[in-house]
């Protein structure tokens, strides 16, 4: 591994990690509010899915990229029905999602597969481009990943400096406290799984735009759930979930370059890698008995005020 | 009396075989993954076409279905129905399909990439190696970095044969190239085959090759600006820049032929491993960035494939340690193919 491969690596570490980055901070806000969406998986591929296909009949990414947005929130509702409305189990209703989405991607997408779509080509950023080193491992992307350059400092301040997303934090920790002190509770909890539902939809559009310009059954592969596992992983904190999104995306880059430089360890080794890693940093982040700043309320509903 | 019984005892039997003979054969096929993926079933169900236009041939086909217990859901449903032939074509098909196939003693069962046979159940395969061994031809010829990148789903021996089969064309036409693997431990995952075929760019290859379904590794070419070789059908529409040919499945003249040995009676339970010489594999069109003079090279090659005049795997062949795995002057046989799992001198990577 020499110097030449190191920042190449980097550099796709950054986009292997952001389709991740973009879920994690999605379920980051639901669970903020309360509630644990285990949909993650269904609501990325449904968003993935969704863009493929305003991206190949309309031409537009941006339209798509959106689009995706507004899909995972369409999905995401139906968490909110069953868990806000009806009260129902989050644990099921969320694996209820990843199924159903998964399901109804697969089945409408089948006949897509192998097309190809317009979407976000990689854009050098004047100037910052042209820093050695930096440059090429921040500033040659595309789009979708300046945005989560962004996006968590954006929800940094949201959660603590905004009326609405200290409210949401509120309802998340204590919603009866919340609710005496007349915030609307289910208000916030809607808010928390719409919004989160956006970026999961947004994640998965970036599979589906950037990261390939192509449509495939299981698209996701597995990713929703690693961007579960990240936001404990990241104790509800959006600066330690960009650090896990990249320490993930960049295992899973390093682990094809050690194979493509021609090391001798086996194969199923190398890709069993992000996922041991994962378990081993969650499990070295809880020997520590740090306070974890997990909502105390995290999946327990909601009873109505009347 | 008892010759108009007799009369009519043999009517109704005419009248019976007049009726099996007009009704339509019908013919199903099971696919693993969408058709409309540009790659392995899509090949298959190009196959199917050829059959669908037969004269008295009905088909139907089930795509995306689960190996394992789903596949023999699908399979005993399509015996059930009534069908005359059925073809299922992965490799995990294969059990589901012998429990089937012994519940339904008179349906013709071919299952194709496994090794297991019945009374009415047939398997069968193409020698893409044969393909494989001409486009590492092309890529050894095209490549100024001498690597070659191959992005691998499992390590089986038919991945395994594929990529010695590449090497030692590349090598034919450039003794110094070496070959590159990575394992993506996946058949159709566009995004992971993609990042796979980045990391062997940014190893040094300047082709790519690739055994998977997707066309992620040919982007991840197209981008870079260098070149690739696709895989089971025509891949160019994805990356027309740097594709410069591809091994590919033509089945067409198989399943037409099982069709009418099935009609004419003749058909018989067999291991089939059929190749360039009755046209089951063979190479898409070249790339307009391919030299005359390579073209005419691997074309000429061709020929003394399919005529039987060059055998690919044919001593002497070292494996990665050096030492000999296929003696001088011998040729490997079918169940050393079938059974490979140790990589050519060459090859940089692992088999585990």
């Amino acid at each position: 591994m020499t110097l030449e491969m190191i920042i190449p690596l980097l550099a796709a570490t950054i986009v292997a990690g952001t389709p991740i980055l973009y879920a994690t901070l999605g379920e980051m806000i639901t669970e903020k509010s309360g509630v644990l969406n285990l949909g993650v998986e269904g609501i990325m591929i449904v968003g993935g899915l969704t863009a493929f296909l305003v991206a190949h009949f309309t031409g537009s990414p941006s339209l798509a990229f959106f689009a995706a947005g507004a899909a995972g929130i369409t999905t995401a509702s139906l968490h909110g029905i069953v868990c806000l409305v009806f009260q129902g189990n989050q644990v099921v209703s969320g694996l209820a999602l990843t199924i159903l989405g998964t399901g109804f991607a697969n089945y409408f997408g089948t006949s897509y597969v192998g097309l190809s779509a317009p979407g976000f080509q990689p854009m050098a950023v004047p100037l910052l481009a042209d820093i050695p080193a930096i440059g090429p491992i921040f500033f040659q992307h595309d789009p979708l990943v300046y945005l989560t350059y962004i996006l968590p400092p954006c929800l940094w301040l949201f959660f603590n400096n905004t009326r609405y997303g200290l409210g949401l934090r509120a309802v998340g920790e204590f919603p009866e406290a919340a609710a005496a002190a007349g915030l609307n509770a289910r208000g916030y909890r809607w808010l928390g799984i719409l919004g989160g539902g956006f970026f999961m939809g947004l994640g998965g559009a970036y599979l589906s735009l950037a990261y390939t310009h192509l449509w495939t059954n299981n698209l996701t592969a597995g990713r929703g759930w690693i961007a579960v596992a990240l936001v404990i992983f990241a104790f509800w904190r959006p600066g330690r979930a960009v650090f896990g999104a990249y320490l993930f995306g960049g295992i899973m880059a390093l682990q094809l370059r050690l194979q493509a430089t021609g090391t001798q360890l086996p194969s199923s080794l190398l890709l069993m890698l992000p996922y041991g890693l994962t378990v081993f940093v969650l499990v070295l982040s809880s020997l520590g008995h740090r306070r974890t700043n997990e909502p105390a309320a995290l999946g327990v509903n909601v009873e109505p005020a009347d | 009396m008892r010759i108009i019984k007799v009369m009519s005892v043999v009517l109704c039997s005419l009248g019976i075989a007049f009726a099996a003979m007009a009704k339509d054969m019908n013919v199903g096929f099971v696919y693993v993954s969408p058709i409309g993926d540009a790659g392995y079933s899509f090949a298959h169900d190009k196959g199917r076409l050829a059959v669908e236009e037969m004269d008295g041939v009905k088909t139907a086909y089930v795509e995306s279905v689960k190996e394992g217990p789903d596949s023999e859901r699908v399979i005993l449903n399509m015996a059930r129905k009534g069908y005359d032939i059925i073809f299922a074509t992965s490799f995990g098909y294969m059990d589901p399909m012998l429990k089937v196939a012994k519940q339904f003693p008179n349906t013709v069962f071919m299952h194709c990439s496994g090794f297991k046979k019945a009374e009415n159940m047939s398997n069968y395969f193409g020698r893409m190696y044969q393909a494989r061994y001409l486009s590492g031809m092309v890529a050894g010829a095209m490549t100024k970095s001498k690597i070659l990148g191959y992005v691998a789903a499992f390590p089986i021996p038919e991945v395994i044969r594929g990529i010695n089969a590449f090497t030692l064309g590349a090598q034919a036409v450039n003794p110094e190239v070496s070959v590159r693997v990575v394992w993506t431990k996946t058949w159709y995952d566009p995004a992971t085959e993609k990042e796979a075929a980045k990391s062997l760019l940014d190893a040094g290859a300047d082709v790519i090759a690739q055994h998977q379904d997707s066309p992620g590794p040919q982007e991840a070419a197209q981008e870079k600006g260098v070149y690739s070789i696709g895989y089971n059908s025509d891949m160019s529409t994805f990356a027309p820049k740097s594709h410069l040919t591809a091994p590919v499945w033509n089945w067409a003249p198989y399943y037409k032929q099982i069709v009418n040995q099935v009609k004419e009676g003749t058909w018989k339970a067999e291991s089939a491993w059929p190749g360039m010489d009755a046209g089951i594999v063979k190479l898409a069109p070249f790339g307009p960035m391919v030299p005359q003079d390579v073209q005419d090279t691997v074309t000429a090659k061709q020929a003394e494939i399919a005529s039987g005049a060059f055998k690919v795997f044919s001593g002497p062949v070292k494996d990665q340690q050096g030492a000999v795995k296929i003696a001088d002057g011998t040729v490997a046989n079918d169940e050393t193919l079938l059974g490979m799992t140790w990589f050519v001198e060459g090859v940089v990577g692992t088999t585990e």
